[in-house]
């Protein structure tokens, strides 16, 4: 432990529908999802790489930075990052950010941290549960021209400018060494992510973007108008920091639906094909009869 | 990347780890073939390896016209940077009109950086890719001969198409099992070009100390009984009669992806549009709700069996027998029964 060097960390995390509880009108007619028709949630994964992003500060020191690209409400996901030990959190929101694919993302999300510049490693959940593409960390790496870990489990060293990492296979364990900056995607048996800390969830309870502040006026009238809530805020360090398109000084042809290659040509919901099924008793004789009818027919035995 | 290729060309990467083609790519060729018959073209196989000896033929018995091959020692093992190179640059250079990759670990991890660096659209585990047209609402544009590339979306609550109208190439992956393989043709005919690419030192910057793999003990696509358990299961303990089950019917044991994030049991056991997609003689389906992301991955199977104490389970809409009773009754009268007839 001779060397003071202390590392930044920008970790990259989404807020996903919990796709466990859909409705039948979350999808809009163009084939995007109305998000706002489901319960969000923090994505998994993404715990697990701020989790490790955590460990990397408490071990060596530097600053954490969480950021999210999505709408107003995606906040919730930064707050919970800031209960967990985030030193700092961004929201990526705009309106031209809206209906963007993974290419369109990643290059927003590379703007953002070009802006932000000065880190060493930025960490992202392996996959988002909404869509299980594991692309946008990749695309993003390729972007930023910085090597990517894909399936990180354990930051096994971390020396000067250089990582041992293991990486989990699906059939097996890779150890690779790489320089930094670097881009690791991380998997869920990495770490147990740590639970919200009760004090930082009350000193950061208030924390809120200025895209809040009318659904907060309606929670606390007493502010009046979102000049004097933004005041409070800002004087508390409760004011949490808001880029647009014109903050990330992008080109508006790569944002959002226009600036992704794909699109949704048409959405199908899933009807069921019924087959003819037979009701089988649930007791020792129905069954005993079932598997006969199936050894009669060679499909078991 | 471009906004008109004239090559109507199907690429596929061909995944090989110590000279031995993964079953996805052997599958995606067969894809390919059919592809490229419906767009009067080619299918093309990128392999990319130092010393793979006639690992090209293989390439073409499979289904290939033509083998690029990129034969290189920094191209032993693989690793992001070097094979997005080789990949990125014959993509720019050749500009085939499909680019289609296994969703492997591998795949996984080249596909999107080579999308990226490309600025194609990628797609990411397709179900099913056809040739069709569109026409855009918004310029009255007409599109030709686009790749459809459909997977379902939302826990597999609805399957979308996805097309790419102007950056090609259009590139999709797909899962293991998803695509049928063919029977490789050791007579077919096709060329052969060796690439030598070159690399700077920013493509190897990572370097692989060691790599452990094991064979997988699993072997869900070929087995023809399948017993699979889901988040109905319950618990570990209960998860033992489904292992139990499958043992006495000489069968494999699959889940669902819930039993997979409950623990249960490892990830090689999935069965869905994420896992495997089996097609088994006999598929039991114990505790499995039937979510469109599992039945994706096992609907085609011969006879299917369903135990849930739900009547109203999706599952039992595809089901052949239903059983509407609890698992850990069900099953071991299953059990039972089979030891029985065995005597």
């Amino acid at each position: 432990m001779s060397s003071a060097r202390t590392y930044n960390s920008i970790v990259l995390v989404k807020q996903v529908p919990d796709t466990k509880n859909i409705t039948g009108d979350v999808m809009k007619d163009d084939g995007t999802v109305n998000r706002s028709a489901l319960p969000a949630v923090f994505n998994p994964e993404d715990l697990n790489a701020l989790e490790m992003a955590l460990q990397v500060k408490e071990q060596y020191g530097g600053q954490v930075t969480v950021m999210t690209m999505g709408p107003p409400q995606a906040a919730e996901v930064l707050r919970e990052s800031l209960y967990r030990g985030a030193d700092q959190v961004i929201l990526i929101s705009d309106r031209k950010f809206a209906g963007a694919d993974t290419l369109a993302t990643s290059y927003t999300l590379t703007r953002a941290v070009e802006k932000l510049g000065d880190y060493d490693f930025i960490f992202c959940g392996r996959q988002a549960i909404d869509g299980d593409t594991a692309q946008v960390g990749p695309q993003t790496a390729e972007k930023l021209g910085i090597p990517q870990i894909t399936y990180a489990e354990t930051l096994v060293n971390l020396e000067g400018d250089e990582i041992v990492v293991e990486r989990a296979l699906p059939l097996g364990k890779e150890l690779v060494k790489c320089s930094l900056p670097c881009l690791l995607t991380v998997v869920t048996t990495a770490n147990q992510p740590r639970p919200a800390s009760a004090r930082k969830r009350i000193q950061y309870k208030l924390a809120a973007t200025p895209l809040e502040y009318q659904s907060l006026l309606k929670k606390w009238p007493e502010f009046e108008t979102q000049e004097t809530l933004d005041a409070y805020l800002e004087a508390r360090d409760m004011k949490l920091p808001l880029w647009s398109a014109a903050d990330l000084d992008a080109d508006e042809d790569k944002l959002g639906l226009g600036g992704s290659p794909t699109k949704v040509y048409k959405v199908n919901f899933v009807v069921l094909e019924t087959t003819e099924s037979k009701e089988v008793p649930a007791d020792q004789e129905g069954i005993a009869a079932l598997l006969e009818e199936l050894i009669q027919e060679y499909i078991v035995g | 990347m471009t906004n008109q290729t004239n090559s109507r060309d199907v690429w596929v990467f061909i995944e090989q780890e110590e000279g031995i083609i993964a079953d996805v790519s052997l599958e995606l060729l067969a894809k390919a073939q059919e592809l490229a018959e419906t767009l009067g073209s080619q299918v093309c196989g990128l392999l990319c390896g130092y010393q793979l000896g006639d690992l090209a033929e293989t390439v073409i018995h499979n289904g290939a016209d033509r083998v690029l091959w990129a034969d290189h020692p920094e191209l032993k093992m693989y690793r992001t940077l070097p094979y997005a190179r080789v990949a990125t640059e014959l993509l720019q250079e050749r500009q085939p009109y499909i680019f289609l990759v296994g969703a492997t670990a591998m795949g996984r991890d080249l596909a999107p950086r080579v999308a990226s660096a490309t600025r194609a659209g990628l797609t990411a585990d397709c179900t099913d890719l056809q040739i069709g047209d569109y026409t855009s609402k918004k310029d009255k544009q007409d599109y030709k001969d686009l790749l459809y590339q459909i997977r379902p979306a939302f826990g597999g609550n609805i399957i979308a198409t996805i097309i790419n109208p102007t950056m090609h190439p259009q590139m999709a992956t797909v899962r293991e099992g998803v695509m049928r393989r063919e029977e490789p043709d050791l007579t077919r005919q096709g060329t052969v070009e060796k690439i030598k690419p070159t690399f700077d030192e920013s493509d190897l910057v990572l370097e692989i100390l060691s790599r452990e793999t094991r064979e997988s003990e699993v072997n869900l696509k070929d087995s023809p009984i399948i017993v699979s358990g889901g988040g109905g299961v319950g618990s570990e303990a209960n998860f033992e009669l489904v292992r139990e089950l499958a043992h006495v019917l000489g069968g494999e044991v699959g889940a669902s992806r819930a039993a997979v994030d409950a623990g249960y049991i490892s990830r090689e056991h999935q069965v869905g549009q994420t896992g495997t997609t089996v097609r088994p003689r006999l598929y039991i389906a114990a505790g499995i709700s039937g979510a469109v992301q599992h039945r994706a991955g096992m609907d085609e199977s011969a006879k299917i069996i369903a135990i849930n104490t739900d009547p109203n389970a999706p599952i039992f809409e595809i089901a052949h027998y239903k059983i509407i009773g609890d698992l850990s009754e069900v099953i071991p009268m299953m059990i039972r029964a089979l030891r029985e007839k065995a005597k």
